[in-house]
């Protein structure tokens, strides 16, 4: 069955290979974000690496009102339909501090703006009665921290968010993959000091195929990071709090 | 743009630089870069020496602009960003039945550093140089306007950017020419050699397509200049092989594993490979055009100290005196890896500052140790002297003088280059210690 893939926030490096690994695949693939010059070309390479096709759609998280026009464009295409959230901003913790009002934008990009748009896109998955949604989030969601408390959190909402999401797409034969990230080797990570096994986007974007291929709900990639958040999810709370990382 | 200040080097990782590196993702973002100031593009790394280094200063890493643009199978023309490698071409057009028509020793190069130093190919002496199949390229100027220069709109500035080691501009986005392919796998001939004459006839009598030469840098005496002639079409039959798993090098190997008697036994060893008689074989394009590139980081097994590689091309007629005192020198020396190849080149050539000329070239490659720097200074004195010249995109060592000897229009170049980056800010470390870009 023909498979359409929605990509929002496609401009990132996460983005682009997960695009790509489907444009292999053959898929039709939607390019969705603010830059349009930049996703025309995106588009161009997803065709010539193999896309059914590709076509770039405007997006923005924090204006709702574009939405349904996404959907409809959506709504024409034949086969299954998927979405791959990798909408997101990570200020620094500390200019979030200085200045609060960088709080709303952030909970806009990575929560309520692609929750909203999953929630007016969800139907018509249910009517096609499958697909799958790929939302990233981020091992920063798993628990608050003094550092990145503020993009964690919001990250710990769409992953909650996400969870309920499984729970309604399965009735109809759909599914969703959480992706937590660890560090991977992008704009937002580069040149930031301390970062320790760092993953290629490629290499992400191959085990989230991998994922939605076996349907797995929750991954971490790599790997290994559902093990280093176990262990920073049990350290005690009475510890936790005057641990600064 | 977020800035990494840390350091980096060439492939041969004698030579290092500490700098600002910014590695934008987007056209957008690289533009924003400018407005900050003008400042030299790199790739991949693969140069060995200081083309790619901008010590004290800043510098941009293209590989994430990367995209292919288009394709038109009518006149096989691919359009794509400076970013990507030529392995990434190869993989992704290879099935649809096309190959870069001209494709240099490693994939991981990318499509703006084969323009930046016009690399050549195990075809060169048939298809020219990789210049010579670049159509248009789009350059992005340091007052930030992208300009589209084609070899007939714009012959100055065109063959100053090709080979001209990003002088001219950022390269952003270039066509290329790509010819057919019927078949996946090469069909190889590999034939034994067992002196230097020999080998040079049978470079010079070879009727392949593909033609390089293995050659034991080891071998003294009686057996100087044996090796291995490789010789291959493009084959007719097969299936797409599977892609191979990569091994790579997860550590800096100890200095006994290049150390003299262990180069001789494995040279040994693979010259006797082949049988005496030669034989034919199939082998996969990717693993016949990029044969070390199975191995990642490859260049650890020289040690934290890192190595050189000297390639020269000489004219035909004083090649083989030149050669052969060049072979006697390194086998002399002990300090020979056992990569080294002697290859024919023919007259194409796109640029200025583009390295090949009608003759022979050899390449050896050398661990660091305190005697290789003046053994290859002695291997360019032969060149210089036989009228050679040096590859730049190789080169850790060289004179600004001996350079300037080996390149009739390096004026010309520099005056091209001036012209369109006046205040110099796309000088790299190469450019610098090579006096490149001096007005004489």
């Amino acid at each position: 069955m023909k498979q359409s893939w929605l990509i929002l926030g496609a401009s990132s490096a996460m983005a682009r290979a997960f695009g790509r690994a489907v444009a292999e695949q053959g898929a039709d693939v939607f390019l969705a974000g603010r830059d349009a010059g930049d996703l025309q070309r995106g588009a161009a390479d997803c065709v010539l690496r193999g896309a059914g096709k590709a076509e770039y759609v405007p997006f923005d998280a924090r204006k709702p009102a574009g939405f349904a026009a996404i959907c409809e464009r959506l709504a024409l295409q034949d086969g299954m339909l998927n979405v791959a959230v990798f909408v997101g901003s990570m200020p620094e913790q500390s200019a979030v501090d200085a200045d609060p009002a960088l709080l709303d934008p952030t909970v806009q990009d990575c929560f309520t703006g692609p929750t909203r748009f999953l929630h007016e896109f969800a139907p018509l998955m249910e009517a096609r009665g499958g697909g799958t949604v790929v939302g990233v989030g981020s091992v920063a969601g798993d628990r608050g921290r003094y550092s990145n408390y503020v993009y964690g959190s919001a990250k710990a909402g769409f992953a909650t968010y996400l969870s309920g999401l499984r729970n309604r797409l399965t009735r109809s034969g759909g599914h969703v993959v959480t992706v937590k990230p660890g560090f991977v080797d992008t704009a937002m990570t580069w040149g930031l000091p301390g970062l320790f096994l760092v993953a290629s986007p490629d290499d992400v974007a191959r085990d989230i195929l991998k994922a939605v291929a076996k349907r797995k709900n929750t991954i971490y990639t790599p790997f290994f990071w559902r093990w280093i958040m176990l262990i920073i999810r049990h350290v005690p709370e009475a510890i936790f709090k005057k641990m600064s990382f | 743009m977020r800035w990494k200040t840390d350091e980096y080097s060439g492939w041969g990782r004698v030579l290092r630089a500490t700098g600002e590196r910014a590695r934008p993702e987007k056209t957008n973002a690289l533009k924003a870069i400018l407005r900050e100031g003008g400042l030299p593009a790199i790739g991949n790394l693969r140069s060995y020496g200081d083309a790619a280094l901008n010590s004290g200063g800043r510098a941009v890493d293209m590989t994430r602009l990367d995209r292919l643009l288009a394709f038109d199978p009518e006149t096989g023309i691919l359009e794509a960003e400076a970013g990507v490698t030529i392995g990434e071409i190869l993989r992704l057009f290879l099935p649809k039945g096309w190959i870069p028509a001209v494709m240099p020793g490693t994939g991981f190069a990318t499509l703006g550093g084969c323009i930046g130093h016009d690399v050549h190919g195990k075809n060169h002496h048939v298809a020219g140089s990789f210049g010579q199949h670049v159509t248009r390229i789009d350059l992005l100027g340091t007052n930030g306007r992208v300009r589209r220069i084609t070899p007939e709109g714009n012959p100055d500035l065109f063959r100053a950017t090709i080979g001209g080691m990003g002088q001219t501009g950022i390269i952003l986005s270039a066509a290329i020419r790509m010819i057919p392919a019927t078949s996946p796998l090469m069909d190889l001939r590999e034939s034994r050699i067992d002196t230097l004459a020999e080998f040079i006839a049978m470079l010079d009598a070879s009727t392949a397509t593909y033609c390089v030469g293995w050659i034991d840098a080891t071998a003294k005496g009686a057996t100087l200049g044996r090796g291995i002639l490789e010789e291959a079409e493009i084959g007719s039959h097969g299936q797409m092989p599977k892609a191979p798993r990569h091994k790579s090098v997860p550590f800096n190997a100890p200095g006994f594993l290049l150390s003299s008697p262990v180069v001789r036994a494995f040279n040994h060893l693979y010259f006797r490979r082949v049988p005496v008689g030669g034989r034919r074989l199939d082998r996969a394009m990717a693993d016949f055009f990029f044969p070390l590139d199975k191995v990642h980081d490859w260049n650890r097994l020289y040690g934290k100290s890192g190595f050189h590689q000297f390639q020269c091309v000489l004219p035909e007629a004083p090649a083989r005196e030149a050669l052969a005192k060049m072979l006697e020198q390194i086998a002399r020396s002990r300090l020979a890896s056992p990569l080294a190849v002697l290859k024919k080149l023919g007259p194409g050539r796109g640029g200025m500052m583009s390295f090949p000329m009608e003759g022979f070239t050899l390449a050896v490659d050398f661990p660091n140790r305190p005697a290789s720097a003046g053994l290859i200074r002695e291997l360019g004195d032969i060149a210089a002297d036989a009228g050679g010249r040096i590859y730049l995109a190789k080169d850790a060592l060289a004179s600004a003088a001996t350079i300037a000897g080996m390149y009739d229009e390096r004026e010309a170049f520099a005056a091209a280059a001036n012209a369109v980056d006046p205040a110099h800010a796309l000088e790299t470390d190469l450019t610098r210690r090579l006096k490149l870009r001096d007005a004489t």
